[in-house]
């Protein structure tokens, strides 16, 4: 049974290596800055042992308890403000998938950032960042939750942009930053929207989490109150999980250095969207609207964003699209009622999409490039991330028996057995989608690792190769090394925690019946299904690109208009810069704010302003600097003083 | 005689001396006029000073005679100041003769700016 202090010691141990990073190694020690990462490595490797502690005592506990420490942070009137801690299942998996996952990527970056100039300011973000993810699932108070959600924007605003010299990364820094806000600005109605409606919680304390699911599995919440909170709390998650429409900043964050996609960008921040939902599932439940809202965004960001990844050059840009269509798979089997595989579906994803994203950066360490186009025929010189990354491929693209084919899997019988038209919709959007899933991710697969290679960076005439430019050969072991550990993850993570079958240590379903949600029978048609889907993808893309039986390029072009939206992202980003930018803040809003400016605030101003000069110069006149007649006018007044007094009272 | 006679003689030549402050424009003048009205007043703090016996002196209660004489020493203190003062005054007509080459007061305008 774990003690408090040591749930504490999992949050505080990143922010004490933050803060002895920032304070200390890099004002004062940057000449050993290498210790910073080994110090972040020690911290999180610390942090994730104590998460697996939590996550033992959580799972002796049985189920649809959870562990809860709460103090008083101040008290306003009659309402209580409180701080503490909430361990249930959902925050005790996250907790390992989240410090599991940072604890590769900070070894991985040892090798990838070794000798960039910034190597103390990195871990120093990255610890932040780690600390923050950890302070976001334990938080047992909603405003609690809502500052380190804050933090986590934070820190991936300053590691997209840590290389802020490149014109690109500063702005894809600031661009995710704004856009993320417009879905936060959602989430903080939705806390205020639960303040104001306080006094239908009954006597419950309206933030504390526990409270809020009480009230929402009670019925005190009405149906649209429930609703309106559900839906700004979505908002929120549409934000940092980067659903349709706000989905545009996540591509632009591969800026950032390739470790810092693998970790917040992949596997842990973007998926705390999902976990909102999860952490607030009761009140969705509450809201059929929310559920069908969910679903719906989810099912179509799910199709809309592999439809992206399917035309992209950059690698990181596919894992990117991917990452976005994978995060509407979760959101679609959250809005379905599918609690426990949406979550499995997080947890595998952690592991394949950290692994698909190192591997990338493995890649853009030898060929210094990450331009698709100009690789090639790695397979040979990387044989570890060749290996690796076919792992980390199969497992996304859903295939018997990695770990995505469990997880996808469950998420497609739930939408399946949903039995309602969105249920329906949401099915073939995803079957689609993972059609599409496995053609862009073989694809990208067969343009690195397979054919001739074509050059590197030395032929890319866009890159400034990162590191020691173009040297075909395997990365250091420190690269090489979490790749294996997470590619063993992306093969076990799946069948291995949520069997089908009863295992002797791992009962049937232990995952999803752990998270308290119920377990749908495995499907053998429906896997089935889906899996020759996904084998057809793949053998599309073997067609186009490995065996060139079917030319890439007579197929683009014979669907050009069709390719050129697809490439061309739907042209969202020139439609957000034209209607959003352009016609709505500079045109619209703007240029409402200068009118009320210039015809209020400046008028007010220059009136008052032309009161005082006119009224001096008419009073100037009085000023003739004729002392005697400055000595009458007293002289009257005392007169006309005395005579009041003498006269009147 | 009564006091109010006093009184009104002191208010004639105060009002003398007021109006010609400030309407004559020769500097003397004014100074002349000034000392006028600390006369006017003089002549008041005496008067008062004889009729308006003070209630302390009726009692014969300690320090009644310094109450007595009170009106009389203010008048001999303004004396002695104005002596002081029409000196200092004189001292800045000559002043602004040597810097202005005038002793008519509105040329003494600099106030003004």
């Amino acid at each position: 049974m774990i003690e408090e202090s040591a749930v504490w010691l999992i949050l505080f141990l990143p922010l004490a290596s933050f803060a002895v990073i920032a304070l200390v190694i890099r004002p004062f020690l940057n000449r050993y800055a290498i210790a910073a990462g080994y110090l972040t490595i020690a911290a999180v490797g610390g942090s994730l042992m104590l998460s697996i502690w939590a996550l033992g005592s959580v799972e002796g506990r049985g189920e649809g308890t959870e562990l809860l420490w709460v103090h008083d942070w101040m008290q306003i009137g009659a309402f209580d403000f409180n701080i503490g801690i909430m361990l249930d299942p959902l925050t005790a998996i996250m907790l390992v998938v989240a410090t599991a996952v940072s604890l590769m990527v900070q070894i991985y970056s040892t090798g990838y950032m070794k000798g960039d100039p910034g190597y103390a300011r990195y871990y120093a973000y990255m610890s932040l960042f780690t600390a923050s993810m950890i302070g976001l699932v334990l938080a047992s108070n909603i405003v609690q939750l809502f500052v380190f959600w804050e933090l986590v924007g934070l820190c991936s605003f300053l590691l997209i942009g840590f290389w802020y010299h490149k014109p690109a990364a500063a702005a894809a820094a600031k661009k995710a930053f704004i856009v993320t806000r417009v879905g936060d600005f959602g989430f903080l109605l939705a806390i205020m929207y639960i303040f104001f409606n306080r006094d239908s919680f009954g006597g419950l304390n309206p933030l504390e989490i526990t409270d809020i699911h009480s009230a929402a599995t009670l019925g005190l919440l009405g149906g649209s109150v429930a609703t309106w909170i559900a839906l700004g709390i979505f908002a929120g998650a549409m934000g940092k999980s980067a659903q349709f429409p706000l989905h545009t900043w996540l591509p632009d964050a591969m800026e950032g250095p390739t470790p810092v996609s693998a970790l917040i960008h992949a596997a842990t921040m973007v998926a705390a969207g999902v976990f909102l939902v999860a952490r607030f599932f009761p009140v969705f439940e509450a809201s059929s609207t929310a559920m069908n809202t969910v679903a719906i965004v989810g099912g179509f960001t799910a199709l809309f964003a592999a439809s992206m990844g399917l035309v992209m050059n950059d690698i990181k840009r596919v894992l990117a699209y991917s990452t976005i269509s994978q995060l509407g798979f979760m959101m679609l089997a959250l809005g379905v009622g599918a609690y426990g595989p949406g979550i499995f579906h997080l947890f595998t994803h952690a592991f394949f999409k950290a692994l698909l994203f190192m591997g990338s950066g493995s890649v853009n360490h030898a060929t210094g490039t990450f331009d698709m186009r100009y690789m090639g025929g790695l397979r040979k010189a990387m044989p570890w991330t060749y290996a690796t990354f076919l792992i980390g491929s199969l497992s996304l693209a859903g295939l018997f028996p990695l770990a995505g084919f469990w997880s996808k899997d469950e998420v497609l019988a739930d939408a399946w057995r949903h039995g309602e038209l969105v249920g329906q919709v949401v099915f073939w959007l995803a079957l689609a989608a993972v059609f599409m899933t496995s053609f862009y991710i073989f694809r990208a697969f067969f343009m690195t690792f397979e054919g001739e290679f074509r050059g590197g960076a030395d032929a890319d005439p866009d890159t400034e190769p990162h590191g020691e430019g173009v040297h075909l050969e395997e990365s250091p072991p420190e690269m090489v090394w979490p790749l294996g550990v997470l590619a063993v993850g992306a093969v076990l993570a799946g069948f291995a925690v949520n069997p089908t079958t009863d295992l002797g240590i791992v009962p049937i379903h232990w995952f999803t019946e752990f998270l308290g949600a119920h377990a749908e029978d495995f499907n053998i048609v429906l896997a089935a299904a889906s899996s020759l889907v996904a084998a057809a993808g793949i053998g599309l893309a073997y067609l186009m690109y490995m065996s060139k039986r079917v030319s890439a390029e007579a197929l683009s072009l014979s669907l050009g208009p069709v390719h050129r939206i697809l490439s061309r992202k739907y042209y969202m980003d020139e439609a957000y810069e034209l209607y959003g930018v352009e016609r709505g803040i500079y045109g619209g809003l703007a240029r409402g704010l200068d009118w009320v400016d210039r015809a209020v605030v400046d008028r007010f101003v220059t009136t008052v302003g032309w009161f005082a000069v006119n009224i001096g110069g008419a009073l100037r006149q009085a000023q003739t600097g004729q002392l005697q007649a400055y000595g009458v006018v007293i002289s009257v007044g005392i007169m006309a003083i005395l005579g009041l007094y003498l006269f009147f009272l | 005689m009564s006091l109010e006679n006093f009184l009104i003689v002191g208010a004639i030549i105060f009002s003398i001396g007021l109006y010609g402050a400030l309407t004559k424009r020769h500097a003397v003048t004014v100074l002349m006029c000034i000392e006028l009205m600390f006369n006017a007043v003089n002549i008041t703090a005496v008067a008062l000073s004889r009729y308006v016996t003070p209630s302390a002196v009726l009692d014969g209660s300690k320090g009644a005679a310094e109450a007595v004489l009170t009106g009389q020493v203010f008048a001999i203190f303004i004396i002695t100041v104005a002596a002081a003062e029409i000196a200092l005054g004189l001292a800045i007509v000559i002043a602004i003769y040597r810097t202005r080459e005038t002793v008519f007061v509105p040329d003494a305008n600099q106030l003004r700016k």
